[in-house]
């Protein structure tokens, strides 16, 4: 006969204790977790249809075509036409749905058009940008500019127009004098469609010889250097920033 | 030895040309076609893996992405909650990088100090990045927020309890705790949008296509593109989570 | 240097936007200041129980009283700081096994009722029973229910208490490294955040909560004894005190191995640290965490330990030095859980700590959670007395 030992009397009450514990635990587990925590991984696996179901506010590039088909063809073969139609309109997915009881906002005036056209040295150089200050102030930008095919009203004669970020620049320089064109090769369909037709930036340092180098015909302040030897193997622009060039630096 | 069949071959063939036919016709009046059209049409999340690529040489700093989610996502308006929000660089000849977020850029950035020589200066959005390694998944104590099957980090707005790891746990800033719902809330990539085919919000307003969404290892996708032409880093790859906004030409001192 | 104008208050350089509400606030600067002096108080006890330091036996049930009582109060600054507390048994139905929080419920569980609960009933059941016959009234019913049924008193029923009680004591020393330690792993495992992320969190913690802990309990029992007119055994003073000093040398070796080895190693995130400690954390980790929570209680007790001095004079010395300690540990905590948010993740910026007087995070509310262990080890100490002369009956040791 094999002698069981005697279970202690101290745990027999702790021992009912633990029990009725993991069973409240179980229980909870079978009540509280949601029914489809734990389908696709460790979560609500229902979540994923909740979210999915968020209302729209943005109705969507495209979603203007049906109805205003004349504007949309005539701002996709304009500048603005990667400018979806709710950048300047706000969201319209409740226009869409119901087109008379909810109107977009057209902004009007010139406190909208700077938000990307305003002056800032921080954007990419070349972006068509004006200082509003001193643009013609006082008019709406749209009596000038239609926003669906927004040309200039005439073909801009100073490259600052924009490439403002180095023209001010240039223009507390030694350089301030010179013309861009003195130095880059500007076709004139550069300034109607700019990104098809580049600039030209110089190759060699005769360019530059031309004022500066030892016999060149310019005005004796213009500082002189060896043509052939000064700076070795770099290009005068390999050091000198052409914008702004700090010779003693 | 040939067995014969139940049923003699002939009649079998002549009842399939006649039986086959009338299935068909059957079939397209009851408007099978398109309950089939139905069953092709619906959103897989299997079959996608979703991710945004950032071409920081176009960003111009106008804050329209910004603004849109704000709009499209409910986001509280006050100016320290951003689902998504542009930066401001300035690296100056001398001295540190000075970059600022003025209400996530929305209502654009205030001059430059006079004076500043800026050597180079840029803006660069920035969002969640749906990390493929989240530590902000790994770190939720209850499983309120996870990977969505197409790859896209959600948060369950009813099982959060608050705890606010996964904001400490994130290495990007991303997320915020709601002020009024109490719990945790982030970019969603519009999930709600591209569900259904759509762009997310900041995606359709940038006016210069500095954001291009799309999905990754999908060939038709155009982020395949912009992953193909650009040299492309992501933000502190160090902490190997595995982020999914690439940017393109992103300067050394963003991070 | 731009010229900011939206800037707003208290931030210097750049944050990220979303960064601007510190999210840990006081009442997580709380929650591991308790959980530290359980974890100290309980290695107090196992060091009389387990490792058989003799001349620490007056202060045995004391120790397991005081960390039963600050263990009660810790979970509540963690349900206070919650977004919705009211989902809080998620933590226990759905865990996600890849975070460490979700520990907290199976740790704190498990060290409330198998190590702390169980030991202080098996160390006092003889007693319970005891009182449960001598005593009358509202305290007879009582401690008849204390006693569980479990009446026996025999003296093979006593040896089992203690023998299993050696036992509990045994698992419990690691359980209370797992229930502060892991706290500490909670933040050197965010990687997120140089501040926080490091090997050596979960054992400065750990060591931190040691000293806080003896110093608690020598606190507690030097009051204890003022109030009762009692004695103060000082041979059980000067241990506590000696070990007390011993931990701290150890702490502060630690975090001076963690200062140096951060200066040295000189990595990215170095320059706006430094920024965060001379223009946030000066007071908090200069003066009352090294100076006088470190280094002035230290020279303290060496002095008053080693030193030729009258006891009155070394009780001063020990009465001051356990006060500055419990604020020195307690910026500790502050240093850890606020100054870990006050630096941007861009390493670019600083922020403020906005606290509030009232609230739910308030200093208010801190404050009564803090008091609360006290009085809740008031009670205890009515109902399950911890003090050696009342000990109705001489047990086996």
């Amino acid at each position: 006969m094999l002698k069981i030992p005697k279970i202690p009397q101290q745990l027999i009450p702790l021992a009912i204790l633990f029990a009725l514990l993991i069973g409240a635990l179980v229980l909870a587990r079978q009540l509280l977790v949601p029914d489809t925590f734990g389908d696709l991984g460790h979560y609500r696996a229902q979540v994923v249809n909740e979210i999915g179901s968020q209302q729209l506010a943005y109705a969507g590039f495209e979603a203007c075509v049906d109805c205003h088909t004349d504007v949309y063809q005539l701002k996709q073969q304009s500048r603005h036409k990667g400018v979806a139609c709710e950048v300047c309109h706000g969201p319209a997915a409740s226009h869409v749905n119901a087109p008379d009881e909810f109107k977009p906002n057209i902004p009007k005036g010139r406190g909208f058009c700077p938000l990307c056209h305003g002056y800032n040295p921080s954007r990419p150089s070349g972006f068509p940008q004006i200082i509003p200050e001193q643009h013609n102030p006082g008019r709406a930008c749209m009596s000038c500019h239609n926003p669906h095919y927004p040309l200039l009203p005439h073909t801009p004669e100073e490259c600052s127009a924009c490439h403002r970020d180095i023209a001010n620049v240039k223009v507390v320089s030694p350089h301030a004098a010179l013309p861009c064109t003195r130095c880059h090769t500007v076709p004139e369909q550069h300034r109607i469609n700019p990104k098809f037709v580049r600039a030209e930036k110089p190759s060699s340092r005769e360019l530059c010889g031309q004022c500066h180098a030892q016999g060149a015909e310019s005005s004796p302040e213009i500082p002189r250097i060896d043509l052939e030897t000064h700076g070795g193997r770099y290009l005068c622009w390999d050091c000198h920033y052409p914008h702004y060039p700090e010779a003693h630096k | 030895m040939n067995k014969e069949p139940k049923i003699p071959r002939r009649e079998f063939l002549e009842n399939c040309s006649r039986k086959v036919p009338a299935w068909f016709l059957i079939m397209a009046t009851f408007g099978a076609e398109e309950i089939l059209a139905q069953e092709e049409s619906k959103y897989d999340p299997g079959q996608h893996n979703y991710a945004m690529g950032i071409d920081i040489h176009k960003c111009i700093g106008c804050g329209r992405c910004a603004d849109a989610c704000k709009k499209e996502n409910q986001v509280p308006t006050e100016p320290v909650f951003f689902r998504t929000w542009v930066e401001r660089y300035v690296i100056p000849t001398e001295g540190e990088t000075q970059v600022d977020s003025p209400n996530g850029g929305i209502d654009g950035f205030p001059e430059l100090k006079s004076g500043t020589e800026v050597l180079r200066t840029f803006f660069v959005p920035k969002l969640c990045n749906h990390c493929a390694n989240p530590p902000c998944v790994q770190v939720c104590p209850v499983g309120a927020t996870f990977v969505s099957e197409d790859g896209v980090v959600l948060v369950d707005e009813t099982y959060c309890v608050g705890c606010r790891y996964c904001i400490q746990a994130c290495p990007y800033g991303a997320r915020y705790l709601h002020p009024t719902k109490k719990v945790a809330d982030k970019c969603t990539f519009c999930y709600h949008r591209i569900t259904k085919g759509l762009l997310p919000a900041c995606v359709e307003v940038c006016p210069t296509q500095a954001r291009i969404f799309g999905e990754v290892g999908k060939p038709s996708s155009p982020l395949r593109r912009f992953l193909r032409f650009n040299d492309v880093t992501v933000l502190k790859p160090w902490l190997n989570t595995e982020p999914k906004v690439y940017y393109a030409g992103a300067d050394g001192e963003v991070k | 240097m731009l010229n900011v104008l939206t800037q707003l208050p208290g931030i210097t350089g750049y944050i990220y936007p979303n960064e601007y509400e510190l999210h840990w606030g006081l009442l997580i600067v709380v929650y591991p200041y308790l959980t530290g002096l359980v974890a100290g108080a309980f290695i107090l006890a196992s060091l009389e129980r387990v490792f058989k330091v003799k001349v620490l036996q007056p202060i045995y049930r004391l120790s397991l009283l005081t960390a039963l009582s600050f263990l009660i109060v810790a979970p509540l600054p963690l349900l206070a700081h919650l977004g919705h507390p009211g989902r809080s048994y998620e933590i226990f139905l759905t865990p996600n096994t890849k975070s460490a929080m979700a520990m907290f419920g199976f740790v704190y569980a498990w060290y409330l009722m198998v190590v702390l609960l169980l030991e202080v009933w098996f160390d006092y059941r003889k007693d319970i029973v005891f009182w449960s016959k001598e005593k009358k009234g509202i305290k007879k019913f009582l401690y008849k229910i204390l006693t569980l049924g479990a009446t026996d008193t025999s003296e093979k029923a006593t040896l089992f208490d203690n023998q299993i009680g050696k036992v509990i004591t045994i698992i419990g020393i690691p359980s209370a490294f797992l229930l502060h330690g892991y706290v500490g792993f909670i933040f050197g495992s965010v990687k997120a955040n140089p501040w926080w992320s490091s090997v050596l969190m979960p054992i400065v913690f750990l060591f931190s909560a040691i000293v806080s802990g003896v110093a608690m309990v020598l606190l507690i029992y030097m009051i204890t004894s003022l109030v009762r007119w009692k004695q103060m055994n000082m041979a059980c003073v000067n241990k506590l005190a000696e070990l007390l000093l011993y931990a701290m040398i150890v702490d502060f070796s630690l975090e001076l191995l963690d200062f140096i080895q951060r200066l040295y190693e000189s990595e990215e995130s170095i320059t706006i640290l430094s920024q965060m400690i001379s223009n946030r954390l000066f007071i908090s980790l200069i003066i009352t965490q090294i100076i006088l929570g470190s280094l002035v209680p230290m020279l303290s007790i060496a002095m008053a330990r080693f030193g030729k001095l009258a006891d009155e004079m070394r009780r001063m010395l020990y009465f001051l030095a356990v006060i500055l300690v419990q604020v020195g540990i307690f910026s500790t905590r502050w240093n850890v859980v606020i100054g870990g948010q006050l630096f941007s993740k861009s390493l670019r910026g600083l922020t403020v700590y906005k606290m509030e007087l009232t609230g739910l995070e308030g200093l208010l509310t801190a404050a009564l959670l803090l008091i609360l262990p006290f009085i809740i080890l008031f009670i205890l100490s009515r109902i399950l007395p911890p003090w050696s002369e009342e000990k109705p009956a001489v047990s086996i040791p």
